[in-house]
């Protein structure tokens, strides 16, 4: 057993060493620190260099219709992006805001008339290449780099006919991406002291120390029905010292406490949910990544779940395996991945609790 | 010895109630039914003490003393806990309120969202590991460091590939710099949004950062410093994170860094290996680094073209905002914290400048029109956190409480209106205006903008 381990070792060693040959073929010598780091070679440097520059430096070739792009997206980008990209579910929307005019002058109009209730994607992104860039490395959410070339290329079509920056009918590849006008391309600047620690500032404020604003005027406070929309403050500063958090849950007390004998202990009344209910599990287990209470993101939501699976019996097996050993894709094109580290206990809660409708 | 003519009247602190105890026990397990008939025990007993509610403070039944100090308690009475009980320390139970939290509403989804730090309850200028903001783009991972690899390509005579074996044996440097994100504070560029300054200002935290400079590593791999003016710096993560550093003073004192106050990297910060760039935003600070390219050209990645752009009042973004400008904060007492009592308190808070060191900080008490220079802790260090102190005796009168800052290039702090002057309100990033918080007589601290 012993010298099997070792024999084994040591054609491990072997293996090794003859990998290390190989990449030594175009080792520099002209290094400082002996014996640290290795060459890259050419296929590693391929794999992970990656992006694509504004003058398309690092852009493969390929190409993909806005047909195509549409089908991809339906598939795997709706889900959380809206069918024509106008989501504002889960990210902000990537289109609209953006006119013919726009394109021809390379300036969105609606940054400065504030008509469009939210900045777009398309409204602000100066440069075509960012999209490629992105969608390439980093979509779908859940599965990046799972996109070829053509699929990118594709997208980045349906995307750009979305703003009618190309026609519907387009096919956008390597060899005509340059010519492709994005609606904000001026729409940016450098022209600023925040590129360098050793720009000059924009603003500076007054080195007055006396009699500064006569009149103080508050101009803004925290309305009071957002009092505890971040919880009770109370919960979030120490119970002992001189700072506590003010109780939240209630409207502010009518004196100091030290004159009318009231008690801070707000925190105590408070109830935080027990550390393992399933609604926590539900966060600290990513499930939130793909599945909201009760809008689709990339998987069902926990009422659609609980609304298909309601009466049946078995169910609750059913889909504690499911979530074990992952899914097929029953609700679209993206199939659950498996959470086999979850407890027998824990799982048994969330799938009771996703059945219970999230109640 | 003398008879005091009249003995001083004990007067018990409100919060004892309910025994400290309880309410840590409380915060972390939550009520059950037993803790609830306690808590009930507590409120009858304190208000058995008053015949007219909650109107005056009462005396201790007994004339004696107090009775944290006439009773023995358990800790002086019982034996205590082993060595290494907990072989990773964790703070005491009664600290238990003091944790990242994230804001509600503003992001949809956990994975790219951004977790608060606790600053309310800071002291000093390091910020502990487990509570250093979090923010990702796709979520975090524990990625395993024996097949971690940093590749350097581009324009460099040698493109290599390092191990963490090979990066840790190289010559290093401890520096301890403050990482802000660039949307800190963004939330209140229009009005007040938030309550507290773990929302207004928890995207901000300050460590000891280990690891070896960049320069050395470029130069290594024999970067091109003519032509390359520019570095892509890129993460490991399923968002792949690209950022354009500009090599102009990131080869003074970046940092490809693995260790933060003295340990490894947590995961949420990047284990195990991160770009350390001082004085510039937090998204620039790439985890995970796994890729460095050296370039003549920006690269537009997503993250420096639709986000972190700032827009301005005509309708243009401004592009490649990187440098966090001097900024300050009052962090005790500050927004939604409940003061019990007037009298002397030490009031305090932090600064810190993207482009140097904290010269000075001046603190008012009056909404801005009168100001008063503060004490600065040492060491004050570059692009780093500086702790500020002043004395302050309360009247018990509502005061606004602000600080402003100076940077030792002569940089002042701006207010709101100053700042929204320039920029207008939709800028989302670069907020460094100084804070105001209200002061009200029944002891409660609330954000509010004046001017």
């Amino acid at each position: 057993m012993f010298k099997l381990a070792k024999l084994k070792t040591h054609l491990g060693l072997a293996a090794l060493l003859l990998v290390h040959s190989h990449w030594s073929f175009a080792q520099s010598d002209s290094t400082k620190f002996s014996g640290i780091g290795r060459v890259a070679t050419p296929a590693e440097v391929a794999a992970w260099d990656i992006d694509v520059r504004p003058d398309f430096k690092g852009l493969p070739k390929g190409s993909g219709s806005v047909e195509k792009g549409q089908v991809i997206w339906e598939a795997k980008c709706a889900n959380c992006h809206g069918t024509f990209g106008e989501s504002n579910e889960i990210f902000t929307p990537i289109a609209g805001g953006t006119s013919k005019e726009d394109i021809k002058n390379g300036r969105v109009a609606s940054l400065n008339d504030m008509k469009q209730p939210q900045r777009t994607t398309l409204m602000k992104v100066s440069t075509v290449s960012t999209l490629w860039d992105y969608i390439y490395r980093a979509m779908p959410w859940n599965a990046p780099r799972s996109l070829s070339p053509d699929d990118t290329y594709a997208l980045v079509a349906f995307i750009l006919s979305l703003g009618e920056i190309v026609p519907d009918d387009f096919v956008l590849g390597n060899a005509n991406i340059a010519g492709v006008k994005m609606p904000n391309r001026n729409g940016m600047t450098t022209k600023h002291g925040m590129w360098t620690v050793t720009g000059k500032p924009d603003v500076n404020g007054s080195k007055c120390m006396q009699n500064c604003v006569p009149f103080v005027q508050i101009g803004s406070t925290l309305p009071g029905f957002a009092r505890d929309a971040h919880g009770n403050i109370a919960d979030q500063n120490r119970t002992y010292g001189p700072y506590r958090g003010a109780d939240t849950t209630k409207p502010p007390i009518s004196a100091l406490p030290s004159s009318s004998g009231l008690a801070i202990i707000s925190a105590a009344q408070a109830s935080p949910a027990a550390p393992k209910s399933p609604s926590s599990l539900f966060k600290s287990e990513n499930c939130s990544a793909c599945h909201a209470l009760s809008s689709k993101l990339v998987g069902p939501s926990i009422t659609e779940v609980a609304k298909k699976y309601e009466g049946q019996s078995g169910a609750q097996e059913k889909l504690m395996t499911k979530v074990k050993m992952g899914g097929a894709g029953v609700w679209g094109a993206i199939p659950m991945p498996a959470y086999a580290q979850l407890s027998d206990d824990d799982r048994k809660a969330l799938v009771s609790w996703m059945l219970s409708g999230g109640k | 010895m003398e008879k005091p003519s009249h003995r001083a009247r004990l007067v018990k602190a409100p919060e004892h109630f309910v025994p400290q105890s309880l309410i840590a026990e409380i915060n972390s397990d939550g009520l059950d039914e037993n803790r609830r008939g306690f808590l009930r025990k507590g409120f009858m007993s304190a208000l058995a003490g008053t015949s007219a509610g909650l109107a005056a403070p009462f005396a201790f039944a007994s004339g004696e003393g107090d009775p944290a100090i006439l009773e023995k308690q358990e800790w002086q009475t019982t034996l205590g806990k082993n060595v290494a009980t907990m072989p990773y320390g964790i703070p005491s139970i009664y600290e238990a309120n003091l944790i990242r939290r994230e804001s509600p509403g503003l992001t949809r989804v956990s994975a790219a969202s951004v977790a608060f730090t606790p600053l309310q309850g800071l002291f000093g200028t390091i910020t502990p590991n487990g509570l250093h903001f979090e923010r990702h783009h796709q979520g975090w991972y524990n990625l395993n460091p024996e097949t971690h690899r940093l590749m350097v390509n581009g324009l460099v005579k040698n493109p290599r590939v390092f191990t963490m074996n090979d990066l840790m044996r190289l010559p290093s440097v401890s520096r301890t710099h403050f990482i802000e994100c660039g949307a800190n504070t963004g939330l209140e560029w229009g009005n007040v949004a938030v309550p507290t300054v773990q929302y207004t200002h928890g995207m901000l935290s300050c460590c000891e950062f280990t690891g070896v400079p960049l320069s050395v590593l470029l130069q290594e791999c024999g970067a091109d410093l003519k032509k390359g003016k520019f570095l892509l710096a890129e993460g490991g993560d399923g968002s792949g994170m690209t950022r354009t550093i500009n090599l102009d003073s990131a080869l003074n004192d970046t940092i490809v860094a693995w260790a933060m106050n003295g340990e490894m990297l947590r995961p949420e910060n990047g284990f195990p290996l991160r770009l350390v760039v001082p004085g510039v935003q937090g998204v620039s600070w790439v985890k995970w680094l796994r890729r460095l390219e050296v370039g003549d050209m920006p690269w537009n990645s997503k993250d420096e073209a639709v986000h972190y752009i700032d827009l301005m009042p005509n309708g243009e973004h401004r592009q490649f905002t990187s440098v966090q400008e001097c900024k300050s904060v009052i962090t005790t007492p500050s927004g939604g914290q409940q003061l019990l009592d007037k009298g002397f308190y030490n009031v305090s808070g932090m600064a810190w400048s993207g482009r140097g060191k904290v010269k000075r900080v001046d603190v008012s008490f009056d909404g801005g029109n009168n100001w008063r220079t503060a004490r600065l802790e040492t060491p004050i260090l570059t692009k780093s956190i500086t702790r500020f102190n002043i004395d302050w005796v309360w009247d018990g009168s509502p005061a606004i409480l602000q600080s402003r800052a100076v940077d030792d290039t002569g940089y002042i702090q701006p207010s709101i209106k100053t700042l929204r002057d320039v920029r207008g309100t939709r800028s989302i990033y670069h907020n460094n205006a100084i804070q105001s918080w209200k002061l009200d007589t029944n002891g409660e601290v609330s954000n509010v903008q004046v001017g």
